[in-house]
């Protein structure tokens, strides 16, 4: 065996199917000096890889996970490792029937096309063991397979190797990582100590272990998932190979049930959640069978084997056949269920690629490489990005509670408005008592708790004349107080809390600079100039949307939502340099929200500074004086309106609010949720949304927010802008209006809530010239306009003004609009009220 | 000086080596003090019934007195019989310990009389000082665990685990030996072997194989084993196996080395696709040179085995059987 | 007939054995429990037994509360009930589980009429102490015998078969009797899911013996450090071949 190397230009630690594949996708985008480590031997050394059932069903909900499936399952199929089998999600009951339904509507969204609903007697073709009498129906995708990931995993070694990129040792354990000055230097193993320029966390259940090592966090949780396999089954005996017949997912009893050669292999989600510590795992040599394979509890696993039995009888109900091999399997899975990748923010050169199942193994390896190489992966994984925890989420705690609420999801239905309830509250505004008290119904951002909606302002729906939702599905998470709200904010002024904005400032000499080279709009304005702007990664794509206040100099001052807030943190501190710093002020601000056309009146009310609009002009900032307080008060608005954001110390936040809904009565001050301030007002205005309508998928160009003049200035992404700006656009963004909700089937009125594709009327879907789906980015209510706007980016020829198109909705199409094509406001199209002017609206 | 009994078994007539172990132990235990052995017999002459000289070979280990117990129900295996006459005689020489071989055989007959003596029974010691209580050292897990343990009685029956200690003749000693005939109840004849059955002629034992080729779980299906009997058969080998491989169905029990399985001791055991676990290594200890064929160069087996090669087996196996023809065809 | 089966509950041990930090015990934190692997082929044989002449099955074990998964195992191959001799998980010595498996046969025979047959395993997988199944049979005045790897029963017999050199010695004994069973007797079936779901119902009589004063007292436990040896590598893979078959020569098995 070849000497451990003292130098690396890169350690992937971990040599599952992620390490494996992160050292094969560097080696072949020509990095050299590879050294991949793992402390179990090869090709099995003990992690989840080697337990994996090794399935891939390519449809979610998700678009990147979709993305991240189908690009893995690509590379599966061209190294020849993936046996198509297909795969069935089956329905007990109406209630999964629709989120199948749902289901191929997101098939459509991400062009699993062979994707269809199946009846019984199809799944009984399809799977002649199972008992279709208790079915309703089937999800049924041809394309599904499995994989031998281990294999995979060899090959990415043999390959890297043979490029001469890569050094393989295994039975190596990390002991230590060495830091200096937040940079990865060192890793000590029990084979050495060896300098590396980087360091890759691959190591899956085992990393927030080794993260903690360098004083880094990888939230993740070693979870249980049972599996079970029943033999042999005498219809097996007569396959030719390891699986003929498709997969089952038993959604409703959240099991699935698989041919393994001669097995019948049962894998459960239903038990309770089972989590453990990263230190609880026993070493290979400890370990009765593999580390990551713990002793079987069977009590927890006899429930659900009556479910198994009642769906396939005459396997499960076969006396001659017989549980032979169960483990507890673990897995890792995190707060918000979404894989943990990228460079950590408190290391540089640490990376991680960790929570990855089998079925994103190959993609994320990809991905991650080029990260590493290029600086920008070719699937936008920014929901991925571990950049994007606050600090409570990278706590074991907080991870455990989410992953133990989140288990029992795994196969369930998940409404896209869902919120978590475990671990909260956890980070409370100066104002959430006043706000509890004036019965606001919290949803959660980044663990601060928002009003989304006052149940207080409950008479205003009646006053208003607000519509409810009949369908409850529709009406999940959703109030029309949200629409009534809305409507007296418009009509007088609203207030919201604002405080989980993530705030930062750019300091020092080369701040101007900074803010330059990572912002597309102009930066070099006058102190007291608030501008908004996209942020762009390198290759086009967006990386965020945000504001940008000169308070200074030298001193600019970033806002941006709390969702992405962290991300966009590491995104600017990577793009500084020596001559200027970054200073975290989330939590030193809160933020009120004051709009509506008697915003000023209040507002003026109390300061005798002029809010006048030509002594206080829209898109600046100034401190004034509001009673005893200096506040901030920014002049801009995402609601659409006259008004102003205002920053004071988050200890002040209360007293403000309160002094300014003192001010406010006599003018109709209503308290507003982030229903209005994220959805309505934001939607009847054409404001666009990061992750929503922007991501790394699409351009400014057909986003429709080109700037009127494209700086000289450099900047990340500029190049790209240029070559966006010369070629057509492949699709352009367009707000549509439902021309009728009402259900062709139950004749109910439906409300599509965004992610559902847009199609012609014979329900062929729209796919541009990239290949990309139209679908609704954005849907909700426009209670000005008394429409229902969605967003979608449309292929020109679609990009119509008037043109009707489809929304399909489980399944179903209601007629839509295209009512504007770019970003022109649906409601108030000249932007008035932002100036103050209501009349011409209002008439 | 305490007085030690030792239960002494004989194989086909002949002294087993295994006796000696015993006898071994068993004067040590006296440290100075009187050692007797027990032979039982069948009557003079009878097919494998050890004679007197046999009996009195027990001397040169260190038996001052054989009591060589002479009946012809002991011309077959009847455990509660020779229990009996062993109980009797440890109280007659005013046993302070008896002590057997720790083979099927012998733990049965101490169990069975220590239980008609009412005293507690330690099987497989490797080590033992009498006292009050006695302290014994004695094997788990097929060896791969002690146990300390305090045996609280009047007479410490213990027996030795095999090979624990290697048999030590005495210069000069020899033994008196006393025949004898007891009297044995016929409720302690109930329990004997009424037949022997010959086993179906199947190759090479296992256990008495100078050569054992075993397949674990790398082999992965009963055919897997044809490149393995193969191999076996040109080194006139006998074939083995671990415990992964007879629950998976793929061979029979008979084939299994390991702690419940056959213990074997041959001069070479070559094990392919065995990663070494406690249960199987328990069997293998006997072996005097181990060769791993494994895909695993740091499999726990690495760290027990003389030799390996690194490998696919199902490439190294047949490798080697060619190699062999090769040489042989030389 | 009715047929006892007596059981254990052992850590499944693969990999390095670990104690706990007092040393009285294997740390089984990361390890699951199994029959025995001789009592797991005693299972099999009584559950066949019935199978072939009738009557029922029961399973007896001496454990902690844990155990009774191992019990539910064994329900689940076809052992009508249980019962759970239940400790605080201090382990018993041969003599005084005796003493609480004698008590228990007892109680159960003179509720339930006798059983024909006891099945223990040779020895225990853990303790291996060689000796509980003799001390039962003498306790009931039952003839025992031990190292079993054939049994049948026919005309209130049973015929016993124990392998020795070059054939297998037969022992033939009148029932009432207590058997030892050896690993490969038979290759025991997995449990079934309709086996599972029936056991889940089957009854378990629990009860708590208390615990006497022990005479085969265990003190610690020790790992022994074996003399770890490096193995010289001849080569990897087929090319390997010349390097085994000159070290064969050289070690005169050719």
């Amino acid at each position: 065996m070849a000497s451990f190397p003292t130098r690396a230009k890169v350690v992937v630690i971990g040599a599952g199917i992620v390490g494996n594949s992160v050292a094969y996708h560097l080696a072949n985008l020509g990095w050299r000096d590879i050294l991949l480590i793992d402390k179990g031997p090869l090709p099995n050394p003990g992690g989840s890889t080697g337990h994996a059932s090794n399935f891939i069903y390519l449809v979610d909900h998700n678009k990147e996970m979709t993305q991240l499936t189908v690009e893995s399952a690509r590379q599966y199929q061209d190294w020849g490792v993936y046996t198509t089998c297909g795969g069935i999600e089956v329905a007990r009951t109406e209630t999964r029937m629709n989120e199948l339904r749902r289901r191929m509507d997101s098939a459509k969204n991400w062009a699993i096309d062979d994707a269809r609903l199946v009846t019984p007697a199809e799944i009984k073709e399809l799977v002649p063991f199972i008992d279709e009498s208790i079915l309703v129906g089937g999800f049924y995708t041809p394309g599904v397979g499995v994989v031998d990931s281990l294999r995979f995993g060899t090959l990415c070694r043999e390959k890297a190797e043979a490029m001469g990129a890569l050094t393989v040792f295994a039975n190596t354990e990390v002991t230590g990582l060495g830091v200096e000055n937040e940079r990865i230097r060192t890793v000590e193993t029990s084979r050495g100590t060896v300098e590396a320029d980087c360091v890759v966390i691959a190591c899956g259940v085992w990393a927030p272990k080794i993260a903690e090592m360098a004083g880094s966090h990888i939230p993740l949780t070693p979870t249980v998932h049972q599996m079970a396999d029943y033999g042999p089954v005498p219809l097996f005996e007569q396959s030719t190979k390891a699986i003929e017949y498709p997969i089952v997912r038993d959604m409703d009893v959240l099991m699935y049930e698989r041919q393994d050669g001669v097995g019948l292999e049962v894998g459960s989600y239903a038990h309770r959640s089972i989590l453990h510590d990263p230190e609880d795992i026993p070493s290979n040599e400890a370990a009765a069978l593999s580390p990551t394979e713990f002793p079987f509890t069977q009590e927890d696993f006899d429930p659900q084997l009556e479910d198994a039995l009642e769906l396939m009888p005459s396997i499960l109900g076969d006396e001659r056949v017989g549980q032979k091999y169960a483990i507890n399997g673990l897995i890792a899975l995190t707060p918000d269920g979404m894989p943990l990748l990228g460079e950590t923010p408190e290391v540089k050169g640490l990376w991680s690629a960790a929570a990855v199942w089998v079925k994103e193994g190959p993609a994320v390896g990809k991905c991650v490489a080029e990260w590493m190489v290029y600086g920008e992966p070719s699937i936008d994984v920014a929901q991925s990005d571990i950049s994007r925890f606050h600090a409570h989420q990278k706590t074991r705690q907080h991870t455990k509670r989410r992953a133990f609420e989140a288990f029992p999801k795994t196969y369930g239905i998940v409404h896209p408005a869902e919120q978590y309830l475990s671990d909260r509250p956890l980070r409370r505004s100066p104002m959430y008592e006043w706000q509890a008290a004036h019965e606001a119904e919290f949803f959660e951002v980044a663990g601060w708790e928002r009003p989304q909606w006052y149940r207080s302002n409950a008479p205003l729906v009646e006053k208003y004349g607000v519509e409810t939702r009949p369908n409850e599905w529709d009406a999940r998470w959703w109030s029309p107080i949200i629409n009534a709200e809305h409507l007296a904010m418009r009509e007088a002024a609203g207030i919201f809390d604002l405080s989980a904005f993530a705030i930062f400032d750019i300091v020092g000499p080369g701040a101007l600079e900074r803010a330059q080279r990572v912002a597309l709009r102009q930066m070099d304005v006058p102190v007291g100039k608030v501008v908004y702007t996209p942020v762009l990664s390198e290759v086009g794509g967006f990386k965020s949307d945000l504001t940008i206040m000169r308070l200074g100099e030298r001193v600019f001052r970033v806002v941006t939502g709390g969702a992405h807030g962290m991300s966009d943190l590491k995104w600017f501190r990577d793009h500084l340099a020596d001559d200027a710093s970054l200073v975290d002020q989330t939590t030193a601000f809160t933020t009120i929200g004051v709009w509506g056309p008697r915003a000023r009146d209040i507002v003026q009310s109390i300061t005798r500074a002029d809010m006048s609009h030509e002594g206080f002009p829209f898109g600046t900032c100034r401190t004034v004086e509001i009673g005893s307080q200096l506040v901030l008060a920014s002049r801009i608005s995402y609601v659409g309106d006259l008004g102003w954001e205002l920053y004071v110390p988050m200890e002040q936040g209360l007293r403000l609010w309160e002094e300014l809904w003192a001010a406010g009565e006599p003018h109709g001050l209503t308290a507003c949720g982030i229903g209005v301030y994220g959805t309505t007002g934001r939607l009847e205005k054409g404001y666009r949304a990061y992750g929503m309508e922007l991501d790394g998928d699409y351009t400014i160009v057909e986003a429709g927010m080109v700037p009127a003049r494209i700086k000289a200035q450099d900047y990340v992404g500029r190049e790209a802008v240029l070559r966006q700006i010369a070629e057509p656009p492949a699709a352009l963004l367009c707000t549509l209006t439902v021309d009728d909700h009402t259900s062709p089937s139950s004749g109910e009125k439906r409300y599509p809530l965004g992610r559902q594709p847009i199609v012609l009327a014979d329900g062929t879907p729209l796919t541009d010239a990239k290949g990309r789906r139209s679908y609704a980015t954005s849907a909700g209510a426009s209670p000005s306009t008394g429409s229902y706007i969605l967003f979608a980016y449309l292929p020109p020829d679609q990009a119509v003004e008037g043109n009707q198109l489809f929304v399909e909705y489980f399944g179903e199409r209601y007629p839509v609009t295209v009512r504007v094509v770019g970003a022109r406001p649906l409601f108030d199209p000249e932007n008035l009220r932002v100036r103050g002017i209501t009349e011409a609206v209002v008439a | 000086m305490p007085t030690i009994l030792v239960l002494a078994t004989t194989a086909d007539g002949a002294v087993d080596d295994i006796s000696l172990q015993a006898l071994t132990f068993g004067r040590r235990l006296a440290t100075g003090g009187p050692v007797h052995a027990l032979v039982v017999a069948g009557e003079p002459g009878a097919e494998g019934t050890p004679a007197e000289a046999t009996a009195a070979g027990f001397g040169a280990y260190g038996a001052a007195q054989v009591h060589l117990a002479r009946h012809p129900a002991f011309e077959t295996f009847a455990p509660d019989a020779v229990a009996a006459v062993l109980a009797d005689l440890a109280g007659r020489v005013a046993a302070d310990a008896v002590v057997g071989p720790g083979t099927e055989a012998g733990n049965t007959v101490l169990a069975r009389a220590a239980a008609r003596d009412g005293q507690p029974f330690a099987a497989n010691c490797i080590a033992a000082t009498l006292g009050s209580p006695a302290q014994v050292t004695r094997q788990r897990w097929g060896g791969t665990l002690q146990e300390e343990a305090a045996l609280h009685g009047d007479r410490a029956y213990v027996s030795v685990a095999p090979h624990a200690v290697a048999a030590e003749a005495l210069d000069g000693s020899s033994a008196a030996v006393d025949a004898f005939t007891p009297d044995i109840a016929d409720a302690d004849l109930v329990v004997r072997v009424v037949d022997r059955v010959a086993a179906a002629a199947s190759g090479i034992s296992l256990a008495e194989a100078k050569v054992v080729v075993s397949g674990g779980r790398g082999v992965g299906s009963t055919d897997g084993f044809k490149p393995i009997e193969e191999l076996a058969s040109l080194l006139g080998a006998a074939v083995g196996c671990s415990r992964a491989v007879t629950i998976s169905g793929w061979r029979s029990h008979v084939d299994q080395v390991g702690q419940t399985g056959t213990k074997i001791a041959p001069n070479l055991y070559i094990a392919a696709g065995i990663s070494g676990a406690t249960q199987h290594m328990a069997g293998a200890k006997g072996a005097k040179k181990i060769l791993a064929i494994n895909k695993d160069a740091e499999a726990p087996i690495m760290s027990a085995a003389d030799y390996a090669v690194i490998g696919d087996l199902h490439q190294i196996v047949p490798a080697i059987s060619a190699e062999i023809r090769r040489a042989r065809g030389a | 007939m009715k047929v006892l089966v007596c059981i254990k509950s052992v850590p499944a041990v693969a990999g390095r054995i670990t104690l706990t930090p007092d040393a009285r015990a294997i740390d089984t934190k990361h390890l699951g429990f199994a029959i025995g692997p001789h009592e797991e082929c005693a299972v099999e044989e009584a559950v066949r037994l019935i199978e072939a002449h009738g009557g029922e099955a029961v399973v007896l074990t001496l454990g902690p509360s844990t155990a009774l998964e191992q019990l539910r195992d064994a329900l689940a191959l076809g052992v009508a009930r249980a019962i759970h001799l239940v400790t605080d998980g201090q382990e018993w010595d041969p003599e005084s589980t005796t003493a609480a498996i004698v008590e228990a046969i007892r109680a159960d025979e003179a509720a339930s009429g006798p059983f024909d047959l006891v099945l223990v395993g040779n020895e225990a997988g853990d303790s291996a102490d060689y000796q509980v199944g003799v001390r039962i049979g003498r306790a009931l005045g039952r003839p025992v015998v031990t190292a079993i790897k054939g049994l049948s029963v026919a005309d209130g017999r049973a015929r016993c078969e124990q392998e020795a050199s070059g054939g297998r010695d037969v022992f033939e004994l009148p029932l009432p009797a207590v058997v030892g069973v050896l690993e490969g007797i038979n290759l025991p079936r997995f449990p079934s899911v309709p086996g599972r779901l029936r056991a889940k119902s089957k009854p378990v009589e629990a009860s708590e013996p208390a615990r006497p004063a022990q005479r085969l007292e265990l003190q610690r436990l020790v790992v022994p450090q074996g003399a770890a040896k490096q193995a010289v590598v001849l080569g990897h893979g087929p090319d390997a071949a010349p390097a085994v078959v000159e070290v064969l020569s050289n070690l005169g098995v050719l």
